[in-house]
């Protein structure tokens, strides 16, 4: 069975004719071609498609559209202001804690959620806040080390820019 | 140091060229591609692990509205295997199948749903058969026979070699102990699942976007599989999602994906659950081992025993490679004298095993280290003392013929020794904590190629433009290790300019010059130093047009800052867009080309095409831990690492190629294993196959040793898979320091643990491991010479600087 369904994502307004049963995540990457959302296992076990809804983080394999229409919704692809890096992003990528890169929108995403309610984390808080989000690369230390940057550069005043 | 006339190299600018990327969502991975028309391809897969196909009925699934092809192995009936020896695989089954998870028919249809349902409508008629699950039984039953074209039973390979005189050895120690242990298998669980897109046009021209380590070898399998010409054939690897070694096969869905895209017309993808990335598998080796090892009084090794039983899964894979890796680093790091080595490779019914991160090695490390650990116990010698008197020497020859030049093991060891204050802390505090050491080396890149032949293994091409940027072409494929920010900060720095001026094209067979592919760290080493060779070749034609514009030699002139200057007279320089101008009115249009083969290095015996390196990486590690004696939890609180890196070509990709390694070395000692439960997948799921996360993560300290190898690009080495090696032993070595149980066993999981102190509480022998060996006759080594010399001259580093 189909059904449409009324999305916000990234600020725009969208509108889907999908199966009812189709994932946010499966929505996200084949309807609206936001592939930055990446699929680990599609079971809820790895982190990779968080996106945020509402500003919390979600695991988009779980999430089913129809139940979050009128909410907003954030992936990757919404994270940067235009051309401009945000913080995270460019931390991340100055630091190399994105080798192969396909935890990444994950992990970036989950760490914005944190800064935004939690400005100045501790190191323990950020590895607590991102200990649902697998990475096989890096070990962990590179992304720790982007999101301590990141928060130092915002305090500073600028979530753009690194 | 001269080291610091570099721009680029060696400084701790932005790490990658690809994170801008990575870090928008823009990056295309192989199941990011939609093209139009696209069909969605699905794998059926044996729920038996042992059993003979009687019939497959198809007509059901191809009746289904929405399915476009049905295939089955006889649609595909050419063999192949990574390795020119033993071709025993075939992409779907043929008569047979051999572990639970084998691919044996596929369809593509419009969509996953039509696709999974006309799996369920295949029919398929199974004979089973007795499986056999381990190393034991697979020598125990070699009449129930998984293949028929080894020579017996279900032993896939066996090698037995002997270098200077064994038992001569033995009788001038003065102390010999022997141990067993098992490493139990595990596999590379990347993030990305295996995905591959093949599209097949009207002109007969094939094109397969697939998330692999080695488009070159993907290449040639889908040649010799499909039977079409290779020109025809265009592989184009899309960035990897981690990879580890376990993209690194031709596997079964890209087979599917090109032959149904051949049969439809249409473009068709095949991603993979993750349940099937768990059966695609090609992990670490289960690998049951025993050592003996004579010493002198003071350590010194006189003689070394050692044999490796592998459980190889279904297939031989890269398998008769990782049967010699089991055996050929042990005398790199530490100098033996007199070594033998046997090796038997056996084939259950479980997923093939293949390479991992260290492929081979990190299973007898494990095992030389801990029981380098018992021996220095035993002697009343720390384990650093045990190690200094043999440790592998610059610009030497092993007993077993393989080439040392740069080597910093003595720095690596002082330094972590040092910086974790090792001495101060060994066998000195409380019940419950410990600390523990090992040593390791591994190579840069293997000496020889994967098939036979006498090219390059590595080429570069470059193409100036008038604006003055530079486009790379390069076979090499990053996959997340940071090759192609390797290959743009090279030519930026040989050319002296910005590297946002240099664009990629690589890992495409259809555009780009050879590489062999991401594995046995090769890539910066051999597509560095190809890369090297173009650019420099490109700078002298700048040279010569500019030289001539201005009326001075070439040889005053240099490339910097996106200018070319004379250094006699620093006030005249020009842009470096001009001087591409200025060349090409001269030359024509510029572009050069540069490769490199490794030097000759093999063939004195048979299997010495397993180990040759042109240089070894080295490193020593510390791991400290705190054990839970109620739980049995094992925390490592810190690891101090040192690597001989040769060259930092970019600091911040190296340490982050040292973390990921002491990371996935923290995850195979503590918690992941690939267990099987009657031929069954124990638990082929992300939850309950255990991986450390952010909370397991401890600190690493991570100590740089720049020892400038005279071979490699600017005198770098490997990082992405010798900083793992000794991370294992070091935390097993550490958990007998903090409770006095030995686990002789991988992993080091915390029933194992509380299982080892109840046993020692009980005042028995507090181990647990193997108990022996399986009763094997190996056929008599074969006895090779040592070589005449250990000492080879070769130039010195410095006679490399550009």
């Amino acid at each position: 069975m189909k059904t449409v369904v009324r999305l916000r994502v990234n600020g725009d307004e969208v509108e889907v004719w999908v199966p009812v049963h189709k994932t946010l995540l499966e929505v996200l990457r084949e309807d609206l071609q936001l592939t930055g959302t990446k699929h680990g296992c599609e079971l809820g076990e790895c982190g990779t498609c968080t996106v945020l809804l509402d500003g919390q983080p979600v695991l988009s394999c779980l999430v089913l559209p129809i139940e979050v229409q009128g909410q907003e919704i954030v992936t990757i692809e919404g994270v940067a202001a235009g051309s401009e890096l945000h913080a995270l992003q460019a931390a991340f990528a100055e630091l190399g804690a994105a080798q192969c890169g396909y935890c990444t929108p994950g992990m970036i995403l989950t760490a914005l959620a944190l800064l935004r309610t939690n400005p100045a984390p501790t190191r323990q808080e950020v590895k607590e806040a991102l200990a649902g989000n697998l990475c096989r690369c890096t070990g962990y230390l590179k992304i720790l080390d982007a999101v301590a940057r990141a928060a130092a550069s915002l305090k500073d005043g600028s979530s753009y820019g690194g | 140091m001269a080291a610091d006339d570099y721009t680029l190299i060696g400084r701790p600018i932005p790490a990658r060229v690809d994170g801008a990327g990575k870090v928008t969502g823009l990056t295309r991975y192989a199941d990011d591609l939609f093209p139009a028309r696209l069909l969605y391809g699905k794998l059926l897969r044996s729920p038996y692990p042992h059993a003979r196909i009687l019939r497959i009925d198809t007509c059901k699934a191809a009746a289904l509205p929405g399915v476009k092809a049905v295939i089955t192995g006889a649609d595909l009936p050419r063999p192949f295997s990574i390795m020119p020896v033993n071709q025993d695989e075939h992409a779907l089954a043929i008569d047979k199948v051999r572990y639970v998870g084998e691919p044996v028919a596929a369809v593509a249809a419009v969509d996953e749903e039509t696709a999974e349902a006309a799996l369920h409508l295949i029919e398929v008629a199974y004979e089973p058969l007795p499986p056999v699950m381990s190393i034991e039984e697979a020598l125990a039953q070699p009449d129930n026979r998984i293949h028929t074209y080894n020579r017996v039973g279900n032993v896939h390979r066996v090698v037995a070699l002997e270098f200077g005189d064994v038992e001569a050895g033995f009788a001038e120690a003065d102390y010999i102990r022997e141990d067993t242990f098992f490493f139990q298998g595990n596999t590379h669980l990347p993030m990305e699942q295996h995905a591959a897109v093949a599209h097949c046009t009207p002109d007969g021209q094939i094109t397969l976007w697939s998330a692999t380590q080695t488009p070159h070898y993907v290449h040639r399998a889908l040649a010799a599989v499909l039977d079409i010409p290779p020109s025809r054939i265009r592989v184009i690897a899309t960035p990897v999602g981690g990879g580890f070694g376990g993209k690194s096969d031709p596997f079964a869905h890209e087979f599917c994906a090109v032959k149904l895209s051949m049969l439809t017309g249409r473009p068709v993808k095949i991603c993979l659950t993750r349940e099937e990335v768990f059966y695609a598998h090609r992990g670490r080796h289960p690998v049951l081992m025993w050592i003996r090892t004579g010493v002198k009084r003071n350590g010194a090794i006189t003689a070394m025993h050692f044999k490796s039983f592998i459980d190889g899964g279904a297939y031989s894979s890269y398998g008769v490679a990782t049967t010699y890796y089991t055996g050929a680093l042990q005398t790199v790091t530490y100098r033996v004298p007199n070594y033998r080595f046997e090796g038997l490779r056996v084939f259950t019914n479980k997923p093939p095993c293949g390479p991992k991160r260290g492929h081979g090695t990190p299973q007898p490390r494990y095992a030389l280290e801990v029981h380098l650990d018992k021996i220095a116990e035993d002697l009343g010698l720390d384990p650093v003392q045990i190690r200094r008197p043999h440790l592998a020497k610059p610009f030497s020859m092993t007993v077993n013929h393989l080439r040392i030049t740069s080597c910093a093991l003595d720095e690596c060891l002082d330094a972590v020794v040092k910086r974790s204050e090792f001495l101060q802390k060994h066998r000195r505090l409380p019940f419950g904590k410990g600390v523990g050491l090992a040593c390791s080396a591994y190579l840069s890149g293997a000496g020889l190629p994967i098939y036979w032949n006498e090219m390059p293994h590595s080429g570069v091409t470059l193409q100036l433009d008038r604006s003055g940027s530079v486009c790379v072409f390069c076979g090499a494929v990053d996959i997340g290790q940071g090759s192609d920010s390797v290959l743009a900060f090279t030519v930026a720095e040989e050319l002296g300019i910005d590297p946002r001026d240099v664009r990629l094209v690589t890992a495409d067979t259809g555009i780009t010059p050879v590489d062999l592919g991401s594995y046995s760290s090769r890539v910066t080493f051999m597509a560095g130093n190809a890369a090297i060779v173009a650019a420099r070749q490109l700078r002298e034609r700048l040279f010569a047009a500019v030289a001539e514009h201005w009326g001075i030699p070439a040889r005053h002139l240099r490339a910097a800052q996106g200018r070319i200057f004379a250094v006699t007279d620093p006030s005249r320089s020009m842009p470096f867009a001009e001087a591409v101008q200025r060349a090409e009115a001269k030359f024509g249009t510029l572009s050069a080309s540069g490769s490199y083969t490794p030097p000759p290095l093999a063939g004195k015996y048979k299997g010495h095409g397993v180990g040759p390196s042109p240089a070894y990486s080295y490193t020593a590690a510390v791991a400290q831990v705190d054990v839970d004696p109620d739980t049995g939890w094992v925390t490592v609180e810190k690891v101090w690492i040192a690597h001989d890196i040769g060259k930092a070509l970019n600091p911040y990709l190296v340490e982050g190629q040292i973390e990921g390694s002491v990371y996935m070395a923290l995850g195979e000692v503590l918690m992941e294993e690939q267990v099987f439960r009657r031929g069954v997948h124990k638990f082929p799921s992300m939850l309950e196959y255990k991986s450390p996360t952010f909370l397991e993560m401890p600190e690493v300290e991570t100590i740089l040793i720049e020892s400038l190898d005279p071979e490699g690009p600017y005198g770098a080495k490997e990082a992405g898979q010798g900083p793992l090696l000794p991370v294992i032993p070091a935390v097993a070595n550490a958990v007998y320091d903090a409770i006095g149980v030995r686990l002789d066993e991988i992993p080091i999981t915390p029933e194992k643990v509380l299982k080892g102190l109840e046993l020692r509480a009980k005042g028995q022998v507090a181990r647990l491991g193997p108990r022996g060996i399986p009763a094997f006759a190996f056929p008599p080594p074969r006895c090779v010479e040592v070589p005449e010399e250990w000492l080879v001259h070769l130039p010195d580093a410095k006679t490399r600087r550009p």
